[in-house]
């Protein structure tokens, strides 16, 4: 136990200390890998939160991250084109909170009709509302359609520089941190603990008395939000945005980080993404194949470690 | 004397590794999905062309790095920023989508680096944001189209129907067909675009076929050019509304619409700035041994992403191999002083090709394949339209 | 409104949904029956279509190569029952995605590696390859019309397959009751591996008539498989009706889409506005649909009977 404990903390400490060192002896390109393994990995604890302990399998999240970025790129390119002025600014704490208004607000909307549903078609119709989504952005000429937009200017926080790749990283780490923190009180509190009674008998908590379906709403908006902020973030880091973003695919790469990493874990989310990101870089940059080995993977973790890679270190 | 004595051996040796360094250059095409048939042919000329120069510019080693885009605007904004900052490459070059050099040019840009476009040429980059380190080997978007509207006008079309991709370049195509013809367009379709792309076009042409149009004028690159044509000749509108294509009857279509047999389209004219029939030195020796060792016709984009290389090549050359010396390397570049297998052309303010568009045919060779083959001049010395609208001197 | 046309349109509709149809009923019959999610059917449409691909050029017809390549696809899909699906059914929907998906990955680049990028054009027969004329003035691609027979007579015959045979009653039985099916000591292993099988080839078939028309491409199996999961949860899963209404009914939602809905548009928005987002809002019509029915109907339209 003891072991496992430190080995946790030596996995986070590497991924804080690291990328710097590499990006101090000019490998930055580390220091972008580690930022976006961060971004996913807080998008990947979102998911975990409805998916691992929750029980309910979203095959859209990557729309909330789409929702995200938008919200920092759609101000941002008001206030460089005109247009729409209530909207145009710069101001992280703005873009933000338009983060978390409009996914937030996506997650109720569709989460009152989606969590009617059960089983496969709660997968399918979390799927066709983020196609929706996808659909709707490749519909906007004004924000680029299919092309995307160019996000010119990243999101202005005070005493914080986001251009500079060090305090992006630091910015990303330590929002990464404070979610597994979150994550982690949520399902200690007896709200998380109602939230994993209804995954493993739902009828039984419907007897009990308790209001499942607003239990777990509330859990599919607090997801929803989480990975509206990684889609913050995402935008600020990419400086691009398109609807590619929102596209299933990405939801099925959300998916399956958490699945890798292990359903219903702290770290699981963080090691899913680590794996997801390093295997997506390197194998990429060795051959174009990289989708062979990368999917023999998936087919030899599914079939011979169930419970994902952090069943491997905790027991 | 001896500490003097081994640092000028150590000076020496310290300069003489910056000559021979080698010189890295990142290029960007499209290696997965279907539309990787198009980075086939890329990559293919690159190689050709390294082996042409020995794989040296001057005295100076280089080195072609390859990124794949996935065919998706930000798989291609991720690999531009890998090559750039894993690879270190000293100057970007490739892209054949618009949409994807729309999302890269930024990175490359702000890291000071030059940034050389082997096909994309979109509205956005020859006006607003034009940029001094930015140029095309091949053409704005705007450019071909036009040519073919000249053409319509010459051959006296008076209506049109248009099909095009929804994407950055599917819009600048249908704008610039707009500019130039002077009948008019009775029906617009744009199609889905991307690694998903709409392929079945039913719907489409059925429109299209009931529209009364004098013609139908599209643009289907890579994969779905050939899926395009095959529906078109199906659904037997070849003699009701005939086919007028640009960037879409290519060197990468004919090899395998001959082998489906698809005859009806030997003879339909398209326009392009380059044709392998071009007679100058270098397109000869280029199509010859593109022939030999790939057996079969270069494409346009391969005669881009030769003419990329040989630029590049040029502009090295010139710097002496010095790749920090930014403003060398542009002006070597701004003087097109190297032998393209399109023939002469010039740089204009926003560093677009200013050159010839011909009207070519689709031909059967002497050994049976079908090529094509210049047949008229439409436009000499043609600058692109957003050339004013670009703030660079 | 111009009525020829959209005659033409709705029989365009009624093509994809039949091609739909052979991909989706492979599809609601494995989920039905084994309560196996399979993301890399589409990659099994895509195999059939390459296949089929190939067999022309080597046989030079294109009929014989349809004949040849449907036991083909067919073994296929009992190898990959055999190897992956079966290690899989007493897992979660979860590992089932994530396995299959997996498939998808492996089969895509290992069919980039035999066939190349390019896709693959394949020739028709001259007596397919021309028009027929319907009235005087609708003509319809030979081809077309024949993708809509054949595919009609493959729902048929499912369907009277399904209904009025022993094994479709065994599959019946399976749908609603696993347990006591193999209780009644049928063979419950090869029972399963059939139905992949005949899901397989069905999904190969749509393949094969589809190719000649956009090109066996990669990639081509991904594009579909995400619809024909929509019209699985519209018809409701396990139900082979069902299917085929709702694949029907998002062909035909999906071409009149694409085909009025820019000039619908124009009613109220500029011209550009409309050319820019008809395309867009048709391909998102289908997903409005399906989240309209499962918000009315959460179990589909036609829901298999409970187990």
């Amino acid at each position: 136990m003891q072991f496992i404990r430190s080995f946790k903390f030596f996995i986070l400490a590497s991924l804080l200390v690291f990328p710097i060192i590499f990006n101090q002896i000019g490998m930055s390109f580390y220091l972008d890998l580690a930022t976006r393994l961060c971004i996913l990995a807080i998008a990947a604890v979102g998911l975990n939160l409805i998916l691992g302990y929750g029980g309910m399998i979203s095959f859209g999240h990557a729309a909330y991250l789409g929702l995200g970025a938008y919200a920092v790129g759609i101000p941002a390119h008001h206030w460089l084109y005109g247009g729409l002025d209530f909207l145009a600014t710069t101001n992280g704490f703005v873009h933000i909170l338009i983060a978390i208004a409009i996914s937030g607000l996506f997650a109720l909307l569709t989460g009152l009709i989606c969590l009617k549903t059960k089983g496969v078609y709660f997968i399918m119709i979390t799927m066709a509302f983020s196609q929706m989504a996808y659909y709707l952005f490749v519909s906007i000429e004004e924000y680029g359609g299919d092309d995307g937009l160019v996000i010119n200017t990243r999101s202005e926080i005070p005493l914080i520089n986001l251009d500079d790749p060090i305090q992006m990283f630091l910015v990303s780490f330590s929002s990464l941190i404070f979610f597994m923190w979150l994550v982690h009180l949520i399902t200690k509190s007896n709200f998380g603990l109602i939230l994993s009674g209804i995954k493993d008998n739902e009828a039984r908590m419907v007897s009990l008395g308790y209001n499942v379906y607003f239990h777990k709403l509330i859990a599919f908006i607090f997801s929803g939000i989480i990975c509206g902020f990684a889609g913050v973030l995402l935008g600020n880091f990419t400086t691009f945005i398109s609807p590619e973003m929102i596209d299933w695919s990405r939801s099925g790469e959300l998916m399956f980080m958490v699945i890798l990493g292990g359903v219903a874990t702290v770290m699981g989310p963080l090691f899913g993404a680590i794996v997801f990101v390093i295997l997506e870089e390197v194998l990429s940059s060795i051959t174009i194949y990289w989708h062979l080995p990368f999917g023999l993977l998936l087919i030899t973790v599914v079939l011979f470690f169930r419970g994902g890679l952090s069943s491997l270190f905790s027991k | 004397m001896k500490k003097v004595l081994a640092a000028i051996i150590f000076c020496n040796f310290m300069v003489s590794s910056a000559v021979s360094a080698e010189i890295k250059i990142g290029f960007v095409t499209t290696l997965t999905t279907p539309a990787a048939v198009i980075g086939e042919d890329m990559t293919n000329a690159v190689n050709l062309a390294l082996e042409h120069l020995n794989g040296k510019a001057g005295s100076h080693k280089i080195e072609v790095v390859f990124g794949d885009d996935g065919f998706a605007p930000d798989t291609g904004k991720q690999v531009t920023d890998r090559l750039l900052k894993q690879d270190k490459v000293d100057i970007m070059a490739g892209y054949i989508w618009s949409h994807v050099l729309l999302a890269s040019r930024k990175s490359v840009l702000d890291a000071g680096k030059i940034l050389i476009s082997s096909n994309a040429g979109p509205s956005q980059m020859a006006s607003k944001l034009c940029h001094e380190n930015f140029f095309s080997a091949s053409w704005q978007n705007d450019q071909t189209p036009m040519a073919m509207g000249e053409v319509f006008n010459k051959v006296g079309i008076k209506s049109l129907y248009i099909m095009a991709p929804n994407y950055a370049a599917g819009k600048d195509m249908v704008a610039g067909i707009e500019r130039t013809f002077k009948g008019q367009v009775v029906g617009k379709d744009l199609t889905k675009w991307g690694a998903d792309a709409q392929l079945d076009f039913s719907a489409e042409l059925a429109k299209a076929k009931v529209s009364g149009a004098d013609g139908l004028f599209v643009f289907y690159p890579g994969a779905a050019s050939g899926a395009f044509t095959k529906q078109y000749h199906q659904a037997g509108l070849k003699d009701l509304l005939p086919l007028y294509s640009v960037f879409t009857i290519d060197g990468i279509s004919l090899p395998k619409l001959q082998a489906a047999n698809f005859s009806g389209i030997v003879g339909s004219k398209v326009t392009q700035q380059w044709d392998p029939s071009l007679d100058n030195q270098a397109n000869k020796k280029f199509v010859n041994d593109f022939k030999k060792q790939f057996g079969k016709y270069p494409s346009f984009y391969a005669a881009q992403s030769y003419d990329t290389i040989n630029m590049i090549a040029s502009a090295v050359t010139a710097v002496d191999g010095d790749m920090s010396d930014v403003a060398g390397l542009r002006s070597a570049l701004k003087s097109a002083n190297y032998n393209s297998v399109r023939g002469k052309y010039s740089y204009g303010n926003n560093n677009f090709p200013i050159q010839n568009f011909y009207l070519r045919e689709v031909v059967e060779d002497s050994d049976g394949n079908w090529t094509t083959e210049v047949v008229d001049t439409v436009f000499k010395n043609h600058q692109d339209p957003f050339a004013a609208d670009c703030k660079l001197k | 409104m111009d009525y020829t046309l959209l005659l033409i349109q709705v029989l365009n509709g009624l093509q994809l949904g039949v091609l739909l149809f052979l991909v989706a009923s492979g599809l609601t019959l494995v989920f039905g029956i084994l309560d196996f999610v399979n993301l890399a059917h589409g990659s099994i449409y895509m195999l059939g279509a390459f296949v089929c691909a190939s067999l022309t050029y080597a046989l030079d017809s294109y009929l014989l190569a349809v004949i040849l390549a449907l036991p083909i696809i067919g073994i296929i899909g009992y190898l990959f029952e055999v190897f992956l699906a079966r290690p899989l059914y007493s897992r979660d929907h979860l590992d089932h995605v994530l396995g299959t998906f997996g498939a998808i990955l492996v089969i895509d680049t290992i069919a980039h590696l035999i066939w190349g990028p390019a896709g693959i054009a394949i020739p028709l027969p001259n007596y397919l390859d021309g028009q027929i004329k319907i009235s005087e003035n609708i003509e319809l691609p030979t081809f077309r019309v024949l993708i809509i027979i054949v595919g009609l007579l493959a729902a048929f015959g499912l369907l009277w397959l399904v209904n009025f045979t022993r094994l479709g009653m065994l599959i019946r039985a399976g749908a609603s009751n696993r347990t006591m099916v193999s209780a009644l000591g049928i063979d419950i292993r090869t029972l399963f591996a059939i139905v992949f099988a005949i899901g397989a080839t069905l999904a190969g078939m749509a393949g094969m008539l589809i190719a000649p028309i956009t090109e066996a491409s990669l990639g081509m199996g991904n594009n579909v498989i995400i619809t024909a999961f929509v019209v699985i949860i519209v018809g409701g899963i396990g139900s082979v009706k069902g299917a085929l209404v709702a694949a029907l009914l998002i062909g035909l939602i999906d071409t009149l889409g694409r085909a009025f809905l820019d000039d619908f548009f124009k009613i109220f928005m500029s011209a550009a506005a409309a050319e820019n987002s008809a395309p867009a809002i048709s391909s998102m019509s289908i997903y409005l649909i399906m989240a309209l029915i499962l918000s009315f109907k959460p179990n589909g339209l036609f829901p298999p009977k409970l187990r």
